[in-house]
């Protein structure tokens, strides 16, 4: 995904004046096809990102478009505040990229894990948060994030993401996408989960049990509509994200479906546990061990319907 | 003295006493922070920054962010006297729903704000960021963050004085109202301050200490930005908490004290402004 992001934010550096790419000090050599088309653009901010953050702002204050880039929880909790009084309460433009978001760096331990961040970005008003399911998602978001006059959260994943859409979904901020119709449940996922959650359709196929796959690449505003749609029609939801499972997609959910009158699906919620991973393992260990896994989720959601059948 | 300085010296005095009239009025406190910075907002406003009040968005327009949010107090005054807005909308302050109480609110709520402050240590980064927009856009217009002594404690401060050192932000310049108090205590005792201007100096800046309450020198050192060197600049105003009211002067009571009736007619008495 950060390669994807590296070369749509040149394509975009390019065709627009306005985007000015700001690094804490990361990606190297990720950006040199920025760096040459538009030297004056990119600035590589160092290790200081509350200051990054702030300046952002200032730019963005005055005409510019500024994309901050760095690994997840210091462009998001580190610099909470300038996000929350500098870049949200003036409105100002910013669009702020968490790489490595989740458990990506599962290997570097929790000082690089972010599985808080959607709960918290959500928080801020004005703040639009998405989670892009592939590289194509991604593009077609910072697209959209780009024409969107606010600030704008993206979590991003790190790179070898499998590739979901076969081409270029009709992105819109706030609007989700179906994947793959189904008739007995419905998975949802965001971010890096799309992957996982197309193999949990599979492996629930084999079940002849018939999922829909749909991504929620916006996490903030809630594409309302389409959850009325499927808590509708369904006898089980089931949420699936790289986030704790306080706050985030299925905590945004689970906060809208309680004022609902008549949602007849169960909601059944998958991510990381209220606890910090202090044990080091690749991402797969990682995911295996909160549930993340197609395996378990199919096992989980299967058994659901059973039960509501 | 010039006709120019005694004409802004007596803009500070009009702005002080209705600072002191305004905390009385509306129970807004901070006035020691700022009496402080007066005749920095002054000299900035009324004297060395290119602005019109008629346009106060204009791209070229030099920038000003009070960094020290709890000085609104004061800027609120400047703006107003200076045409941003009719000072008869100062009337309103600290009414429920007035824009006017303890911190300057964000940019598009009031004309003449750059920056909504108040949280300690956001305006040098915001203001830096306006700085390099200035460069990207090949405009020549200035900022100026007004910092106070105590904000040097914040971390931010320094993060944002090491990239305008490397990005030679030589349109960027930092005031810092050095009163030598914060909230509970003297700045040096809090967090060893000193030596301050020598730190700017240490983290790339072209630093220099003025008299904060010397109209003349204040302009002097403001219209010196860009100095040419290719350096931020940094100019530490020594100040006095309180300044022009006797009995408020060094006294950091007055950081939360309000004034009674009797004490701004005293005040307003040594300010030479009728009651």
């Amino acid at each position: 995904m950060r390669n994807a992001f590296a070369d749509e934010i040149t394509r975009l550096g390019g065709a627009d004046p306005r985007v000015v790419l700001l690094s804490g000090d990361i990606g190297n050599k990720l950006f040199d096809k920025f760096k040459e088309q538009a030297p004056g653009r990119f600035f590589n901010c160092g290790v200081a990102e509350a200051n990054m953050m702030g300046v952002a702002a200032g730019m963005a204050l005055s005409g510019l478009r500024p994309v901050v880039y760095t690994i997840t929880p210091f462009t998001t909790t580190r610099c909470f505040e300038q996000i929350r009084v500098d870049v949200c309460y003036h409105k100002a433009p910013v669009i702020i990229v968490g790489t490595g978001s989740g458990l990506s760096y599962a290997d570097l331990g929790p000082t690089h894990h972010s599985c808080e961040d959607l709960a918290i970005l959500r928080t801020l008003p004005g703040m639009t948060v998405l989670a892009p399911g592939d590289s194509l998602e991604l593009r077609a978001g910072l697209r959209a994030a780009l024409k969107h006059d606010g600030p704008v959260y993206m979590r991003i994943g790190k790179k070898g993401e499998p590739q979901i859409h076969p081409r270029e979904p009709d992105f819109q901020l706030g609007r989700a996408l179906t994947i793959q119709q189904g008739t007995d449940v419905c998975l949802l996922a965001t971010g890096v989960m799309l992957a996982t959650a197309m193999q949990a359709a599979k492996l629930l196929a084999e079940q002849r049990i018939s999922a829909r796959v749909e991504s929620f690449p916006t996490v903030k505003p809630l594409d309302t509509a389409r959850l009325a749609e499927l808590f509708g029609r369904y006898g089980v939801v089931a949420v699936i994200e790289e986030h704790g499972r306080i706050g985030g997609l299925g905590g945004a959910i689970a906060e809208w479906l309680a004022t609902q009158e008549a949602a007849r699906a169960r909601l059944l919620s998958f991510g990381t546990a209220d606890e910090f991973m202090h044990e080091v393992g690749t991402t797969e260990y990682a995911r295996k061990r909160f549930g993340l896994t197609a395996e378990n989720i199919a096992r989980e959601v299967a058994g659901r319907h059973a039960h509501r059948r | 003295m010039s006709a120019d300085i005694a004409r802004l010296e007596s803009i500070a005095r009009q702005i002080r006493a209705r600072i002191i009239e305004t905390s009385h009025r509306t129970n807004t406190p901070h006035l020691g922070s700022c009496l402080s910075c007066v005749d920095i907002l002054v000299a900035a406003y009324f004297q060395t920054l290119r602005l019109d009040p008629a346009k106060p968005r204009d791209a070229d327009r030099d920038r000003f962010i009070l960094s020290k949010g709890h000085g609104a107090a004061a800027l609120f005054q400047v703006l107003g006297v200076r045409g941003f807005y009719p000072v008869a909308m100062l009337d309103d302050y600290g009414k429920d729903g007035s824009l006017f109480a303890e911190h300057p609110p964000a940019p598009e709520y009031l004309p003449g704000i750059e920056a909504a402050t108040g949280s300690l240590g956001h305006g040098l980064p915001i203001g830096l960021g306006m700085a390099l927009a200035a460069r990207i856009h090949g405009r020549k217009y200035n900022v100026i963050a007004l910092l106070s002594d105590g904000e040097c404690n914040e971390g931010s401060v320094w993060e944002a004085a090491m990239m305008a050192a490397s990005q030679k932000a030589e349109r960027l310049a930092v005031l810092i109202d050095f009163n030598k108090w914060q909230a509970t205590g003297r700045s040096e005792q809090v967090l060893a301050l000193s030596p301050l201007v020598d730190k700017w100096r240490a983290f790339g800046w072209n630093a220099c200490e003025a008299d904060g309450h010397d109209m003349a020198a204040l302009v002097r050192l403001m219209q010196r930005v860009p100095d040419g060197s290719g350096k931020p600049i940094a100019i530490v105003a020594h100040t006095v908490k309180g300044k022009g009211v006797s009995f408020m002067e060094d006294d950091n009571n007055w950081h939360y004290r309000i004034p009674t009736a009797d004490e701004v007619l005293a005040a307003k008495k040594e300010l030479g402004v009728a009651a």
